[in-house]
C-alpha cells in the first residue's frame, strides 16, 4: 500500500537531512500522505487511542517512579505519601491507576474491532500476531504494576497468580522460586517486579512500533474488508483526514478517563489493597482486576491445576492462530450471516466469564464457567467450521462503492442487500 | 448454525447469566445486612466537605477512636489545609503542643519526648501491633489513615454498573456509620464469648470492638443559641466520624472533583469543535469533490 514517497524537501536544510537521514520523509510518509481507507468507522480510532494512553502511561510512571520506594516495609506508605504529599500525586497516581484500565478498555475494543472486521486475515498475520504480542506484554505489565502499592491485593495476587507456574512438570517449582526471589512473595518480589514494571513498557512500545511497520506495510483494513483497488478513489491521505478523526476520538475517550480519575477513581480498583500487604492474613476473595476476569474464570473452571493453566494460557495464545483458524476468505463479519452470530455471542461469553471471574469459586458460578469455557473455545472450532460452508452476502465491488450505496439512501442500498441475501436463505 | 438454534443457545447462555448475576443479591443477604445509603456532603461531582462537620468528627476521633485506633499518615498540619477540617494553624499549633512525640537521638544518644509540632504525624496509640493486640484481648485495632476506602461492601449486579453514573461510592462511610448504629443483642441462638460483640453490619456479625459510641458521649461546640446545632447523638457521631475518615482517607478530594469539573468542560467543549472540524475537512474529498 506504501507507494513511492510524495516528500518535497522545501528548504535547504530539509534537502540536506534527507540525503543523509530521510527521518521527516519517514514521519511525511506514515502520518500525512499514507492513504487510509475513507470508510473506516470510529472503532478504527482505538489504535490512535492505544498510542495515547501507552504514552499516557509511561509518563505518569515515570513520574510516579520519583516518588515510589519500592521496599515491601515501605511500598504502602509511599503510595499513600505519593497521594498525601506530592504535589498533584493524588492525579498522577489515579491517572496511572485508572489508565491501565482505560488501556484494558481500548485494548478490548481494539481486538474485538479486528475479530469482526476479519483484520487478522491475510496479509495482515503478523500484524495481527504482533497485536496478541502486545496484549500479552501488557497483561505482564498491569498485574505487576497492580502488586507494587503492596496492598492485600496486590500481595495475595501476586501470590495466587506466580504459585500458576507451579502447575508446569519438573521446572515449575523452579520457575516460581526465580519469580518471587526466594520461597515466598516479599521484599525481592517487589523489587523484581518494580524492575520489570519499569522495563516492560518499553518493550511494548517497540512492539508497537513493529506494529505500527507491519500496518503501514499492508494497509489498514476497513467495514467491507474489500482490499484498497483504486488510491485515487478508495482512500484519503492520513493528515487532515485520519488525524482530526483519531484526535476527536482520543478526546472523547478522555472524557470517559477523566470520569473514572476525577469522579470515580476507585472504582475499578479493591478495597482491600488500602489494607496494608499481610501474610498471615488471606482476604476472604481474591479476585484479579476486571481485565484479567474472564481469563481467571477460564482458570477456575477447570478442576486440574495444569488443565486449567494451559486453559488459560490457551485462551489467549489461540488468538494468535486465528489467520489460519478462521476458514472464511470473506474477512468482514458484515457479510457473514453466521459468522456475525458467533462473533456477539463470543463477545457474550467473554462479558460472562468476566463476570464469573469475580465471583466466588463455589456452585452455581462453577458449573455456569465450565459450559461458558467450553463456548469460549467452541468459538474457535465453530469459526473453523462455519467458514467452510457458509455463504456470505454479495461484497461491494469496492470501497468507493460501498460508500457511495450508502450515501444514496439507505433504503436502496437495503433492498439491494435484502435481494442478494434471499438466494443464502433458501440455499 | 441456524437462526433458530442460534436463538437457542441465546437463550440458554441468557438463563443461565441471569443465575449466575442474581445470585449475589440472595448471598448478600445471608451474610449480612446492607448499609443504608445515606447523603454526604461530599459526594457527587459537586460535593464540598462540611467544616463543621469535619471538626466535629475529629473531635469523636480524638476523644474516643484516638485511645486505640491511630491514623499514622495523618498530620497535625493536614488539619489546618484548604479542603479539610480548616482549623486555623495556630489552633493546630496548639494542638499539636498537647501531644507528646517521642524524638532523637540526641547529641547524648538518648531518645526524648518533646511537645508535638504542626509536621507531626498523628502518634499511634500503640508501639506496635503486637502491643495493640495484648492490650485489646488479641483483637487489632486498625489505623485510620485510609480506612475509610479500605472498607466496602458487595453492591451486585446491575447496581455496580448503575454506580457508574450516579457516581456512588460512599460505600466506605456508609458502612462505617453503620457499623457504629449496628450494635445490637445477639438473637437467640447465638452465643458471644467473652470479648466478642453483637453487630448488624459486621461481616459475619461477631465484632471484638465493644459499642464505641452512646448518645451525649462527646459534647459539641455550642451554636449562639447555646445548643449544639446536630444531635449529640450515636447517628450524628457515627456520621460526623465517618466523613472525617473519609477526609482522611481522602484530603485532596475536594481539589479533585474541582479539577474534574474544569477538566470536564474543557474536554466537552473541544470534543465539540473538533467534531465539528472533523465534519469539515470530511465534506470533501482531497480533489475537491464531495464525499459522499
Amino acid at each position: 500500500m506504501s507507494g513511492h514517497s510524495s516528500y518535497v524537501p522545501k528548504t535547504g536544510i530539509e534537502r540536506w537531512l534527507d540525503a543523509r537521514l530521510p527521518i521527516i520523509r519517514l514521519a511525511h510518509d506514515s502520518a500525512v500522505s499514507y492513504p487510509v481507507p475513507r470508510n473506516l468507522n470510529y472503532l478504527w480510532t482505538f489504535g490512535g487511542i492505544l498510542v495515547f494512553m501507552l504514552v499516557a502511561q509511561i509518563v505518569t510512571g515515570i513520574i510516579l517512579a520519583m516518588h515510589y520506594t519500592a521496599n515491601s516495609l515501605m511500598a504502602f506508605n509511599a503510595v499513600e505519601h505519593i497521594m498525601r504529599d506530592v504535589n498533584y500525586g493524588w492525579l498522577l497516581r489515579y491517572l496511572h491507576s485508572n489508565g491501565a484500565s482505560m488501556f484494558f478498555v481500548a485494548v478490548y475494543v481494539h481486538i474485538f474491532r479486528g475479530l469482526y472486521y476479519g483484520s487478522y486475515k491475510a496479509p495482515r498475520e503478523v500484524l495481527w500476531i504482533l497485536g496478541v504480542v502486545i496484549f500479552l506484554l501488557m497483561m505482564a505489565t498491569a498485574f505487576m504494576g497492580y502488586v507494587l502499592p503492596w496492598g492485600q491485593m496486590s500481595f495475595w495476587g501476586a501470590t495466587v497468580i506466580t504459585n500458576l507456574f507451579s502447575a508446569l512438570p519438573v521446572i515449575g517449582e523452579t520457575i516460581v522460586t526465580f519469580l518471587w526471589g526466594g520461597y515466598s512473595v516479599d521484599n525481592p518480589t517487589l523489587n523484581r517486579f518494580f524492575s520489570l514494571h519499569y522495563l516492560l513498557p518499553f518493550m511494548i512500545f517497540g512492539v508497537v512500533v513493529l506494529h505500527i511497520w507491519a500496518l503501514h506495510v499492508v494497509g489498514q483494513n476497513n467495514p467491507t474488508g474489500v482490499e484498497v483497488k483504486n488510491v485515487q478513489k478508495d482512500t484519503v491521505p492520513f493528515t487532515p483526514y485520519a488525524t482530526v478523526k483519531d484526535i476527536f476520538g482520543m478526546v472523547v475517550f478522555m472524557i470517559l478517563f477523566a470520569w473514572f480519575v476525577f469522579y470515580q477513581p476507585n472504582f475499578m480498583g479493591h478495597a482491600d489493597n488500602y489494607i496494608p500487604a499481610n501474610p498471615a492474613a488471606t482476604p476472604a476473595h481474591i479476585v484479579p482486576e476486571w481485565y484479567f476476569l474472564p481469563f481467571y474464570a477460564i482458570l477456575r473452571a477447570i478442576p486440574d491445576k495444569l488443565g486449567g493453566v494451559m486453559a488459560m494460557g490457551g485462551a489467549i495464545v489461540v488468538l494468535a492462530f486465528l489467520p489460519w483458524i478462521d476458514t472464511s476468505k470473506v474477512k468482514s463479519m458484515s457479510y457473514r450471516p453466521i459468522a456475525r452470530q458467533l462473533f456477539w455471542m463470543f463477545l457474550l461469553v467473554c462479558i460472562g466469564l468476566g463476570y464469573l471471574g469475580a465471583m466466588p469459586a463455589d456452585e452455581p458460578y462453577v458449573t455456569i464457567s465450565r459450559i461458558l469455557t467450553v463456548l469460549y473455545f467452541g468459538f474457535f472450532v465453530a469459526l473453523f467450521i462455519v467458514g467452510l460452508f457458509e455463504r456470505p452476502k454479495a461484497l461491494p465491488t469496492s470501497i468507493a462503492d460501498a460508500v457511495l450505496a450508502s450515501a444514496h439512501g439507505g433504503s436502496a442500498a437495503r433492498v439491494a442487500t435484502a435481494t442478494a441475501a434471499e438466494p443464502n436463505v433458501k440455499g | 448454525m441456524s437462526r433458530t438454534s442460534f436463538r437457542l443457545a441465546l437463550t440458554g447462555l441468557a438463563a443461565g447469566l441471569s443465575l449466575a448475576l442474581f445470585q449475589p443479591a440472595a448471598q448478600a443477604a445471608e451474610g449480612g445486612f446492607k448499609p443504608p445509603q445515606l447523603s454526604w456532603s461530599f459526594s457527587g461531582p459537586f460535593g464540598k466537605f462540611d467544616r463543621a462537620q469535619l471538626q466535629r468528627g475529629f473531635k469523636v476521633y480524638k476523644e474516643v477512636c484516638a485511645s486505640c485506633h491511630g491514623a499514622s499518615l495523618v498530620a497535625f498540619r493536614n488539619l489546618s489545609q484548604p479542603g479539610g477540617p480548616e482549623f486555623t494553624p495556630g489552633q493546630v499549633a496548639a494542638l499539636a503542643a498537647t501531644y507528646q512525640i517521642k524524638d532523637g537521638p540526641n547529641d547524648q544518644g538518648e531518645m526524648f519526648d518533646r511537645p508535638g509540632r504542626p509536621a507531626d504525624r498523628f502518634p499511634s496509640p500503640f508501639p506496635n501491633e503486637q502491643a495493640a493486640r495484648a492490650a485489646q484481648g488479641g483483637a487489632y485495632p486498625p489505623d485510620f489513615s485510609v480506612l475509610a476506602k479500605a472498607r466496602t461492601y458487595e453492591r451486585g449486579f446491575p447496581t455496580f454498573i448503575f454506580d457508574i453514573f450516579t457516581q456512588y461510592q460512599e460505600q466506605g462511610p456508609d458502612y462505617i456509620h453503620a457499623l457504629m448504629v449496628g450494635y445490637e443483642e445477639p438473637p437467640a441462638g447465638v452465643t458471644l464469648l467473652p470479648g466478642q460483640n453483637y453487630n448488624k453490619y459486621m461481616p459475619g456479625h461477631l465484632i471484638a470492638m465493644p459499642k464505641p459510641l452512646s448518645d451525649g458521649q462527646i459534647e459539641y461546640p455550642k451554636g449562639p443559641d447555646g445548643k449544639a446545632p446536630v444531635p449529640e447523638t450515636v447517628d450524628q457521631y457515627a456520621r460526623d466520624v465517618a466523613a472525617f475518615m473519609v477526609w482522611m482517607a481522602e484530603p485532596h478530594l475536594e481539589a479533585r472533583k474541582r479539577m474534574g469539573l474544569q477538566v470536564m468542560l474543557f474536554l466537552v467543549i473541544f470534543a465539540g469543535l473538533l467534531y465539528y472540524t472533523k465534519k469539515k475537512v470530511w465534506s470533501r474529498m482531497p480533489d475537491g469533490s464531495p464525499a459522499r
